[in-house]
């Protein structure tokens, strides 16, 4: 390997480690405030790049029927809810909400040709698609369950993927996409080719990280998170219900996820499955962090990304193998180093 | 402020009637019934284990309880949640304080506004001065991490960031656990001092002289239920509770 090899290898581990440590953070965030392991993270990814996709090609994307659907189931649950508790003033409000804001979306897709739309705006039909079906997803699965353990949690994750999978499947059908590229631009440094949509990857990557940093540490409702995830009893009788905080993380997860499989997928083709992977990946970055530190989380999922990149050049059979491999002594070295204090 | 106006009437807060709570087929309070009106103080004494804290986490809806809570004139239904009664004034400081142990005393504080400020009142650093106000070591600590502060600072932190929230009811719970008496009188003496701004407290307590002093009116819990109440100084001379809760000043 000469270095013109190993500086475009590490570009492309860079770019995909970026991806990664994204994904790594928002798979910490809802582990942190709502013990969920969300393994559909993956799926928001696909969803992203796909929806993108579809409306690029002029076709109206299959998500917007999924948002009508858990809009209008929502709105019955809801709607069922504040008719026993005599809140009728609630129920215009629920349907506007669930119901009313989907169909808007829905009407507005089927007036206009989407094609014909500059991207950025392209861009954010995409993610008003995508995002909603996070804290949809859950205030149908996983609000009701909110109380019980990690693992029923980690079961109703998998539900939860296997049918978005599925789902997937229905809507985009097995082919792959790729969208084009956002900027032509490219960079000579050396003898090597620096892809303009590379740099973008990651200037997008660390500017989300900067806006996410900003968002716990300065605003009053990312504090209101990092505040339940440290002790959910002390922020329950702040006001701080576990509702709130879990459509927010969720909403957070599924923006993240929406937006990285934008970001990548000028660069890979997706398919309705490629999330899981994608999930996975930044999964063993987040593992990497004990699901707990963000900049461990991160760095770890960078690593990942160059440790495939390189790998798959060594040795592009066991491509995977190596990367998933890398959890044993990352959960050994963890172990080890763990101390088990008593909480208070 | 009208109670105040006014101090020939008396405005009832909370009014509790026959509440139960039990874990399981255990019952841990049985048949309670209380009244706490505003700018009042009133403590509810009791061993360990009779229930006192069960009684404020039923009360600000952490525990289901039977029976009848009427809070703010208006009577609480099943839907009851710990978030509706915080964004009606009830706001418990818990026995273990449940701070925000990595985060600075600022933010904690401000967390304390939190519902307020979701509710659309930006008041919160106005809230803040006052809290300092009342205490000043908070003022001083407040880039410090609550997990590293003292364990009287950290009652007074769990207090401030109670009255964050402006609450019309404060349940205290345990105050002077774990606290050097010097920092457990200085507790009680902001205790008193809140009741003048028009709080009502409900004050659950061990440490039986100290809450009897600073109260208004006073329960004696045992073994879920109340055996005993009136206005606390009619109770610290009470025999019974001298006998069991107060002890004679020199016999231990």
């Amino acid at each position: 390997m000469n270095l013109q090899i190993a500086l475009l290898l590490g570009q492309d581990g860079l770019t995909n480690g970026a991806i990664y440590a994204l994904l790594a953070l928002a798979l910490v965030l809802v582990f942190a405030v709502t013990r969920v392991i969300f393994i559909p993270q993956g799926e928001f990814v696909a969803f992203g790049a796909l929806t993108l996709a579809s409306l690029q090609a002029g076709k109206l994307p299959g998500t917007i029927w999924l948002l009508l659907a858990l809009g209008t189931l929502i709105a019955a649950i809801e709607g069922s809810l504040a008719m026993r508790r005599r809140q009728f003033r609630r129920i215009p409000v629920i349907l506007l909400v669930n119901c009313g804001v989907p169909l808007l979306l829905a009407g507005g897709l089927a007036a206009i040709s989407a094609a014909t739309l500059p991207l950025p705006v392209q861009v954010l039909l995409a993610l008003l698609l995508v995002v909603p079906l996070g804290p949809m997803i859950y205030r149908l699965a996983y609000q009701p369950v909110a109380e019980a353990s990690v693992l029923v949690l980690l079961i109703v994750s998998v539900a939860v993927h296997v049918t978005l999978i599925g789902i997937g499947l229905l809507f985009f059908g097995a082919e792959g996409s790729r969208t084009p590229s956002f900027t032509d631009v490219s960079f000579e440094i050396g003898d090597t080719l620096l892809q303009g949509q590379t740099l973008l990857v990651v200037v997008a990557s660390v500017v989300l990280i900067i806006v996410l940093y900003l968002f716990f540490e300065r605003t009053l409702y990312g504090k209101a998170l990092r505040a339940t995830a440290m002790n959910r009893t002390g922020a329950r009788l702040m006001g701080i219900s576990g509702t709130l905080a879990g459509m927010l993380s969720f909403t957070l997860a599924a923006s993240i996820g929406a937006f990285s499989g934008i970001l990548i997928s000028p660069i890979t083709t997706i398919y309705y499955d490629s999330g899981f992977l994608i999930g996975l990946k930044g999964f063993v970055g987040a593992i990497i962090g004990g699901l707990a530190s963000y900049p461990v989380a991160a760095a770890g999922a960078i690593l990942v990304g160059l440790l495939e990149s390189y790998s798959s050049f060594w040795a592009s059979a066991f491509k995977e193998v190596i990367v998933f491999t890398l959890i044993i002594p990352v959960l050994l070295w963890r172990s080890l180093k763990a101390r088990h204090v008593e909480e208070e | 402020m009208n109670a105040l106006d006014n101090p020939g009437e008396k405005v009832v807060v909370l009014e509790v009637s026959s509440l139960s709570v039990s874990y399981g087929k255990v019952d841990a309070l049985h048949g309670l019934a209380l009244k706490v009106h505003r700018g009042e103080i009133v403590t509810v004494i009791g061993p360990n284990g009779a229930g006192k804290t069960t009684l404020l986490c039923a009360l600000i809806g952490l525990l289901p309880a039977r029976g009848e809570i009427v809070y703010l004139g208006e009577r609480q239904g099943s839907g009851r949640s710990v978030e509706m009664l915080v964004r009606q004034g009830m706001t418990l400081v818990p026995e273990k304080r449940e701070l925000f142990a990595e985060m600075s005393v600022w933010d904690n504080l401000l967390l304390g506004a939190f519902d307020r400020y979701r509710a659309g009142h930006r008041d919160q650093l106005e809230t803040i001065d006052e809290v300092f106000d009342i205490f000043p070591r908070l003022m001083e600590r407040r880039e410090q991490m609550a997990g590293t502060l003292s364990g009287g600072e950290r009652q007074m932190l769990a207090m401030g960031r109670a009255l964050m929230a402006k609450p019309r009811l404060l349940l205290l719970d345990e105050p002077s656990l774990g606290l050097a008496p010097l920092v457990i009188k200085e507790i009680f003496r902001t205790i008193t001092q809140l009741k003048k701004l028009g709080v009502a407290i409900l004050l659950v307590e061990q440490n039986a002289r100290a809450a009897l002093q600073v109260a208004d009116y006073g329960y004696v819990l045992e073994t879920g239920e109340l055996s005993l109440e009136g206005p606390s100084r009619q109770l610290l001379t009470d025999p019974r509770v001298i006998e069991s809760y107060l002890g004679l000043g020199g016999r231990h």
